[in-house]
């Protein structure tokens, strides 16, 4: 199935941005065809490095992956937050879905049929827009950050306009970076004993952990909501269409309008919420990564002193081990001062974030209820008034002897 | 005569605005003789002759009717509202306005309380009004609240006031009443006059009576007497009894709204027998009083029992029974059934008892509405270890309403009922009624799972929501049998309702012989079901079955839809309940004090969003799935009912062909010549001849029957819906304030 959706360009979440009018990039257009999605992404610029102030080059989900990858590995930017890479785009849930409804097609009515499909297709849409927005959210962060903007590779992801062809990962790399990641979490383990020299980090570090597995706890939560939302949604449909059959052609009306309301609430619950909580727990992963990464260092540092002591015992490779402790602690220092900006910003940005889309959500449910008074409201007068004209014609049809 | 009087009754603040109307009726009442109620008197006759005739009537009723009317209602200028339905009603056709009269004092009162009612209520479907009822939603809650708080009130009743009203009539005008009885038909004389408590219940007796009388006698010049005793009790019968009471020291509201409720019976009765319409509508807003309806329904009530109401008028002068049937009808409004039960120990039950005796007596006849709001005392009780759900059938109906209802020998009485009994109680209808044709309402299923539960006896949520919700089936199931105009002639169902101690039914239990049996018989009957074929005659009834096995399959479709609604809404509010901890506890850690309270803020909204979520389900499955459930089971026994319906034909159907061979036999006889045995065999014939009339005339009863009750069934179906469902909107309207208001709070 292909099919071609124009954005629009309503952001899912905001993540407060500086508005750099020297690199503008958006995703205004994206293919999906099968579990390949491919997106246009659009660079406006006033930058000189450039070749030309405006292009769009098509890209995968895979080229950001790579991207994200390098800049993760690149040692300069160890003292950076690096923006979390975008999750994969998934489709199966939707998909899975329309084909149980196939299945299913024989024991619903063709109305109730239609109407799951054509929110399937929301649903599917809804997941499309959202995995454009993440993307797109990416490459903005990069754009609006003042050192990663300017990284080469950056660059040649947005204007080589050949395919990247970036190569998968095969077996071994994914293993390997299994592995990473368990040394990683070992490595963290260990190193979490090694006293830490800032107070702030100290209390970053804490107050991260901490927040991290709640904003975890809060996101599987908010998506167990929403999912049972679009429940109560979905059974409205069938409600409302068995409803609106023959023995009851009474009222389809009032049934209609709660599933309708119910499955927005739902929708935009998730866009505003869970989105929110979802991207934030992403982030402060790569935060945490951050703090990781300094307190690496740190035990480098720290091992280099005793390197440098036992050089110093044995009066031996002693300029070699100076050369790497003052190494070692330069670095630590550049990490620490860039983490601790890093930091404060991002601070900054989690809270204005957060208040933005909290708000946001708390409109559109006012909205949504209110909507939802106002067609309870209806359909109690139109049940009035359809038993008035009832009333009438009766009264006009009744035989008189 | 209406309602609407009685609602502005409970209004303390309407009642101003109703004042007119009664000052009107004041100066009437309030000179001694006749001379100045003449006046009135005349026109007012011509208006109630017309209420209760107008298909007779005609012309000249119509040419009449005008006039008066206009008077009346600038006699009771209340308000504008008033003034248009005039003209309207004056404008109006001959048909449509036999509705605008009854309308007419409903008309002045609801203008004070809500015009809203009034353009709902309006036949001639002013559109004007009737969109004006749409740009004011909020005046219909309004009345519904007041009413509801009004019913709350309780306050002793006297009963020499009570009576009061019309004693004082009957001095004022000792020739009227005298007349009043006099024409009054045998049929409602079955119960002589008798010592001063029972006045009240033998006026309307009389009044009734005497009603028809006029109706009989409605081409002859009108006599004062008899026009006395229209006017008493369909128009003036308010008013009346509202200075007397005003006049008495201001007393209570409560008798003022017994006398009304009293004297709009009396007038009730009346237009039972005559104005079929009239009866219709009376009882609509009654009975939506008494289930504290907003006030739409009003409307709504009127258009489905017009119908039958209709046919019984048409009927009514013909044959008498049929008037005592509508009668009944008319009555089942008042019989209002409460089945209440809760949890207690046996001490605190007694005493409790006690304690619920005394509120309920004083309370007699109030509306039963005031009883089913005031959710009373019953019992769990364990007994020798084994537990018994009792419960309590109150009963209040007021005895001054109608002869059929004498039968009850007192106006309140409570009686405990084990859940076997009401079982008992159906087995024992449908032995009695099924076969001709009755739908007897099928009681709720027995829940071995939910009964042991109890029994295990944990005081946790779940029982006692099971507790709940089996009192609540009995009690529609209580309901619906009353409300039968045949049931509740039944002298079981009297038993039932009346009787200190019944006999222990036997045969209910699940598992018994007895239930063994049970299970055989129905097997038996579906085979039968499958070998009898018949070839419908009536394409009424074949139309009727399928509509009914369709509306069977969807209702049970349905309600598997609201169950799983129900559960995944019990889902949505568990999860809404982690989340909203979750989110406290992000709230906790969160650095930023701003952010902190914000996220604590949302927990809170959270936690207000799944009471929300929680109580949507418990009325999605009470309101909602419960009555599917309900009509799964009616419908289940309108099939019974066609089953019956079958029986009979087959049986008509094997008499006839045992008469063909009987003729046969005597052709063969006659061939034969065997004079000795010919003589026999036209016995034979003539008994079978008998037989197959017999058959033939049971069929077409209880075909009759069937199709009347499928008819009264739909009709009710559509009444009891509508209303489920405005209830049902109305929890959600107010669930989705709330979401609102909480969502404000962010």
């Amino acid at each position: 199935v292909y099919f071609t959706i124009t954005l629009s360009l309503t952001r899912s979440v905001s993540v407060d941005l500086n508005n750099d009018t020297a690199l503008i990039i958006d995703i205004p257009d994206a293919l999906c065809e099968r579990d390949k999605v491919k997106f246009t992404v659009h660079t406006k610029t006033t930058l000189s490095s450039f070749q030309k102030p405006d292009f769009s080059v098509p890209r995968q989900h895979e080229d950001f992956i790579w991207l994200h990858d390098t800049l993760v590995e690149t040692e300069e930017y160890a003292g950076l937050i690096i923006p979390p890479a975008p999750p994969k785009p998934d489709f199966e849930s939707p998909r899975e879905k329309m084909h149980k409804l196939g299945e299913g097609e024989a024991t619903m009515t063709k109305e109730e049929y239609t109407k799951m499909k054509q929110e399937l297709e929301a649903e599917y849409l809804a997941v499309f827009k959202k995995t454009v927005q993440v993307h797109e959210v990416f490459l903005q962060r990069l754009s609006s950050h003042p050192i990663l903007s300017k990284d080469r590779n950056f660059h040649i992801f947005l204007e080589y306009d050949q395919d990247l062809t970036v190569r998968r990962k095969n077996a071994k790399e994914m293993f390997g970076g299994f592995f990473k990641n368990m040394v990683k979490t070992a490595d963290e383990v260990i190193i979490s004993g090694i006293k830490e020299v800032d107070d702030f980090f100290e209390q970053e570090k804490t107050f991260l952990l901490d927040y991290y597995s709640k904003i975890k706890d809060s996101t599987i939560k908010a998506e167990k909501m929403t999912r049972s939302h679009k429940n109560v949604a979905d059974d409205y449909i069938h409600i409302s269409a068995t409803l609106s059959n023959p023995p009851f052609n009474t009222g389809p009306v009032w049934c209609r309008f709660p599933q309708k309301v119910e499955g927005r609430v739902a929708s935009d619950q998730e866009l505003k919420l869970t989105e929110l909580l979802r991207y934030y727990m992403r982030d402060i992963q790569a935060a945490k990564d951050l703090l990781y990464r300094r307190a690496r260092a740190l035990a480098d540092y720290e091992n280099s002193n005793k390197a440098l002591d036992k050089a110093r015992l044995k009066s031996r490779d002693i300029p070699q081990a100076e050369e790497q402790q003052q190494l070692c602690l330069q670095k630590f220092d550049k990490l620490s001062e860039s983490g601790k900006r890093e930091l404060t910003s991002f601070k900054g940005r989690r809270v204005v974030a957060f208040r933005k889309n909290l708000i946001e959500m708390a409109e559109l449910e006012i909205k949504h209820a209110k909507v939802m008074l106002t067609m309870i409201y209806r359909c109690l007068f139109d049940n009035a008034y359809a038993i008035m004209k009832l009333a009438l014609n009766v009264v006009t049809s009744r035989p008189f002897p | 005569m209406s309602s609407p009087i009685l609602e502005t009754e409970t209004k303390p603040a309407a009642a101003a605005v109703v004042k007119p109307l009664v000052e009107a009726a004041v100066e009437t009442v309030a000179e001694p003789v006749a001379e100045l109620v003449e006046e009135p008197l005349d026109e007012f006759d011509d208006l109630v002759d017309l209420s209760t005739d107008v298909p007779s009537v005609q012309a000249t009723a119509a040419a009449a009717a005008e006039s008066p009317l206009v008077e009346v209602e600038a006699e009771t200028p209340s308000e504008e509202a008033c003034e248009d339905f005039v003209d309207l009603s004056g404008s109006d056709s001959d048909s449509s306005q036999e509705e605008t009269l009854l309308e007419v004092p409903a008309d002045s009162a609801a203008a004070s309380s809500d015009p809203q009612d009034v353009s709902t209520a309006l036949p001639p479907g002013d559109v004007a009004t009737g969109s004006a009822a749409h740009e004011q939603p909020g005046a219909l809650l309004e009345v519904d609240i007041g009413q509801a708080s009004a019913n709350g009130e309780k306050q002793p009743l006297s009963e020499d006031l009570f009576f009061d009203p019309l004693a004082n009539l009957a001095d004022a005008g000792p020739p009227p009443t005298a007349a009043v009885k006099q024409p009054a038909p045998p049929p409602q004389q079955q119960q002589p006059p008798q010592p001063p408590l029972d006045l009240f219940e033998d006026d309307p007796n009389d009044l009734f009576g005497e009603s028809r009388h006029a109706k009989s006698a409605k081409q002859q010049p009108p006599q004062p007497s008899s026009l006395f005793g229209e006017v008493d009790e369909d128009i003036f019968g308010e008013p009346l009894g509202a200075p007397a009471a005003k006049k008495a020291g201001n007393m209570a509201s409560r008798e003022q709204r017994e006398t009304t409720v009293g004297t709009k019976t009396s007038g009730l009765g009346g237009g039972g027998a005559g104005a079929g319409a009239g009866f219709g509508d009376v009882g609509g807003p009654l009975n939506n009083n008494y289930e504290k309806e907003p006030a739409d329904i009003f409307s709504e009530e009127a258009v489905t029992i017009a119908p039958t109401a209709a046919k019984a008028a048409a009927a009514a002068s013909s044959s008498r029974t049929n008037g005592v049937h509508g009668a009944a009808e008319e009555g089942d409004i008042f019989a209002e059934a409460t089945v209440e039960l809760s949890l207690d120990s046996p001490r605190a039950d007694r005493k409790k008892n006690t304690t619920a005796a005394k509120p309920s007596t004083s309370a007699t006849t109030l509306s039963s509405a005031a009883d089913l709001s005031k959710t009373h005392s019953a019992s769990l009780e364990e007994v020798n270890s084994h537990v018994c759900i009792y419960i309590h059938v109150h009963i209040s109906a007021s005895t001054s309403i109608h002869t059929t209802l004498a039968m009850f020998r007192t106006k309140t009485f409570t009686v405990r009922r084990r859940f076997s009994d009401f079982l008992g109680l159906y087995e024992k209808l449908t032995e009695k009624h099924a076969p001709n044709g009755f739908i007897v309402p099928p009681p709720p299923e027995k829940s071995i799972m939910g009964m042991t539960k109890v029994k295990v006896g944990k005081e946790d949520s779940s029982s006692g929501e099971f507790v709940e919700r089996r009192r609540a089936a009995l009690e529609r199931y209580l309901q619906r049998v009353v409300c039968h105009p045949s049931l509740l002639q039944d002298p079981d169902v009297r038993e039932f309702l009346e009787k200190e101690e019944l006999p222990r039914a036997v045969g209910t239990q699940a598992l018994s012989g007895a239930g063994f049996l049970k299970m055989l018989n129905k097997a038996t009957d579906a085979v039968s079901k499958m070998t009898i074929k018949m070839n419908e005659s009536d394409v009424w009834f074949e139309e009727k079955l399928q509509e009914v096995e369709a509306a069977d399959q969807q209702f049970r479709k349905l309600h598997g839809m609201v169950e799983s609604l129900v559960v995944h809404r019990k889902e949505l509010s568990l999860n809404t309940a982690c989340f909203s901890k979750s989110v406290a506890m992000l709230g906790s850690s969160e650095d930023n004090t701003a952010l902190s309270r914000a996220l604590s803020q949302l927990a809170e909204v959270e936690d207000k969003m799944e009471q929300l979520h929680q109580e949507q389900a418990s009325c999605d499955s009470f309101s909602f799935a419960e009555l599917i459930a309900d009509y799964i089971r009616l419908l289940g026994s309108v099939r019974g009912s066609f089953d019956h319906r079958m029986k009979a034909w087959q049986r008509w159907q094997d008499a006839q062909t045992m008469l063909q061979k009987k003729r046969e036999s005597e052709a063969k006889l006659l061939w034969a010549n065997k004079p000795d045995k010919l003589q026999q065999a036209k016995d034979d014939i003539a008994e079978w001849e008998a037989k197959v009339t017999q058959y033939e005339g049971d069929f077409d009863r209880v075909s009759s029957t069937v199709r009347k009750e499928v008819v009264r069934f739909e009709k009710e179906k559509v009444k009891n819906f509508k209303r489920q469902i405005i209830k049902y909107l109305e929890a959600q309207l107010k669930a989705q304030q709330q979401v609102s208001l909480c969502s404000d709070g962010v």
